[in-house]
């Protein structure tokens, strides 16, 4: 079952704003925001939720201040920073502590707690485009893409229980973790990007990484018209990559009023700007082998 | 003095804004990209970069003449890292956080310190302006170890030569964008009015609010969308330093790598004066400690 991650690199460039329309034109597939950390998809596609549990990952330590012995072990052998001591109290700071378990193990006094760290929430809901997959990450917690995974893993499960032939995915911002989760497993990604050169910068480090993994890719140039030069550029990098460019679209205030009345884009202007993403939504599904068009 | 510029959405100028104060700050100053996922940064103020050096992490390293095959390192590491499987031991660097906890614990003494690359970090000068980077390597999953060496290298830099700085942070609310801006003295955000911004914003807030930290809002491409988040702020009693309106010759200017507050005059005023209310928030006057 094809699985299709839209990506940007760098934020801002329109992902979700697409992704909602792609959602709005597909026929039979499943939604999945695999932004967990600034989600937005839902603000368009007003879920209602039908499913929630609890995401947990990794411990944390703390100190049993009844039991320590203010030995200092712990603080020396923390490579990450996070003992500290006040007025000869030791503490552990929850935002620097990475969970590895060093001041639990090696404190004589056995004085370290360790108990399982609450990261977020994972949703199964209904929406008027259909079923969706989402999650919310506790602000402050650590997106460590196990989060993305799962939720990956439910669209999987979803998708198979409802014989849907198709998952479109939002994907995160970035190269690191949270994105590489996304990638995994996935058979598109479209990248969306703008003509700038932070946009172009962010699309090659992408490329690099879709070429890492192996994966078919694709590229939108949004608001290609606010620098046709950049943009030119853009569609000689992906030319000398051999990625193929599915679509330019320019910048237009529909896109803004759409996301105010919590449209997609499509649903908002479907003849003007809705009709130009349409063409690049018909680019994506042939991409991707999938016998839908609109 | 260090500030943190920071936003929850990607997109809304962060990078903008952080080269535009760097530009106008009149003291000495040294920017810095902690976005080591994706820095920008550099783009603008295209600095000389004067050195570099690799970003490493410690992993361990086994000596299999001394490995006994107990299991103690496979069952402590809490990353999947180090494994025995049938009679080989396993090591996964790309897994590893570095904490060093198998190579203390080892009984046999078989692990020593090894070494994976995370990324670089490099170093010059824009004008007058120091610069700092990082940039993780395609396929490194672990931004945080490498945006704690940036960091410690930014102490360093600025014990040597002392500046105020301005980071430009990671975006988003996780881990990564809470350790950029833990060690500011203010925290800049940047949104823009748009239901994705402020959705975005709200979370940054409530991610930020623990520190205690003071905190001020940019509004980036003012008069675009809606305006829930001028509500929010009066509300909360976030202070707004800076509107820049949205204005294609903005959007232009910043499609062409330029320096935003030196593309015209009234960005430069705009800018000038974020600067100084920025300092009013160091000082404590309209600080906002949630
Ligand atoms: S190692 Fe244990 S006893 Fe020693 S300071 Fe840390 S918590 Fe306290
Ligand atoms: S669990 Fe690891 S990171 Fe957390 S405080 Fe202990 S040693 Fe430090
Ligand atoms: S703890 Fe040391 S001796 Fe035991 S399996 Fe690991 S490397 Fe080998
Ligand atoms: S250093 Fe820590 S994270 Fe790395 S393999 Fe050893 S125990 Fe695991």
């Amino acid at each position: 079952m094809p699985e299709i991650v839209i990506l940007s690199g760098k934020g801002g460039t329109g992902k979700t704003s697409l992704t909602a329309a792609f959602a709005h034109l597909a026929k039979n597939k499943v939604l999945c925001d695999l932004d967990v950390d600034a989600p937005d998809l839902h603000l368009i596609l007003k879920p209602e939720n039908l499913e929630t549990g609890e995401f947990f990952s990794g411990n944390e330590a703390i100190i049993n201040q009844n039991l320590c012995t203010g030995c200092g072990i712990c603080r020396d052998m923390c490579r990450y920073g996070a003992v500290s001591v006040t007025n000869g109290v030791f503490g552990i700071n929850p935002i620097k502590c990475e969970g590895c378990k060093v001041c639990v193990h090696f404190c004589p006094a056995g004085a370290v707690d360790f108990p399982q760290r609450h990261c977020g929430q994972w949703r199964v809901s209904e929406t008027r485009f259909g079923a969706m997959v989402h999650a919310q990450l506790f602000p402050g917690s650590e997106n460590s893409g196990k989060l993305v995974t799962l939720l990956k893993r439910k669209s999987k499960e979803l998708a198979k229980a409802k014989g849907r032939e198709l998952i479109i995915c939002d994907g995160a911002p970035g190269i690191g973790c949270p994105v590489i989760s996304s990638l995994s497993g996935a058979n598109l990604a479209v990248a969306v990007t703008e003509p700038t050169p932070s946009g172009r910068h962010d699309l090659l480090r992408v490329m690099d990484l879709c070429r890492h993994f192996r994966l078919p890719m694709g590229v939108i140039v949004n608001k290609w018209d606010i620098n046709g030069e950049e943009t030119a550029l853009v569609e000689d990098l992906c030319a000398a990559r051999g990625v193929r460019i599915l679509g330019r679209l320019p910048h237009d205030p529909a896109v803004t009023g759409a996301m105010v009345q919590g449209l997609a884009v499509t649903e908002f202007d479907p003849a003007g700007f809705g009709r130009l993403v349409k063409d690049v939504f018909n680019e994506v599904m042939d991409l991707a082998g999938v016998k839908q068009s609109v | 003095m260090i500030v943190a510029v920071a936003s929850g959405k990607g997109g809304t100028g962060k990078t903008t804004v952080s080269a535009s104060l760097a530009s106008v700050w009149d003291k000495g100053v040294t920017a810095v990209d902690l976005d080591v996922e994706e820095p920008n940064l550099h783009l603008f103020l295209k600095p000389e970069i004067s050195g570099s050096a690799p970003a490493n992490l410690e992993t361990p390293v086994a000596d299999e003449s001394l490995c006994n095959l107990c299991r103690a390192c496979s069952h402590f590491c809490q990353y999947k890292a180090i494994t025995v499987m049938g009679k080989i031991l396993m090591i996964f660097p790309e897994m590893c956080h570095g904490c060093g906890g198998c190579i203390a614990g080892c009984p046999q003494k078989a692990l020593s310190a090894g070494s994976r690359e995370l990324g670089e970090i490099l170093w010059g000068k824009s004008g007058k302006i120091d610069f700092l980077m990082g940039r993780l390597r395609v396929g490194e999953a672990m931004s945080p170890p490498l945006m704690r060496l940036v960091k410690s290298r930014l102490s360093e830099m600025i014990t040597v030569h002392p500046t105020d700085a301005i980071i430009d942070c990671p975006p988003g609310v996780s881990c990564p964008a809470i350790n950029s801006v833990m060690d500011a003295d203010v925290i800049v955000l940047v949104t823009e009015p748009t239901p994705f911004g402020f959705y975005d914003f709200k979370l940054a807030i409530e991610a930020f609010a623990p520190l205690e930290k003071p905190m001020g809002a940019v509004i980036n491409r003012a008069g675009v969308g809606e305006n829930s988040v001028y509500g929010f702020c009066a509300e909360k009693g976030i202070p707004i330093l800076a509107e820049i309106p949205y204005d294609r010759a903005v959007a232009e200017a910043y499609s062409k790598g330029l320096v935003v507050a030196e593309a015209s005059e009234r960005m430069k005023t705009t800018f000038l004066g974020l600067a100084e209310k920025i300092r009013g928030l160091a000082g404590g006057k309209g600080a906002f400690r949630a």
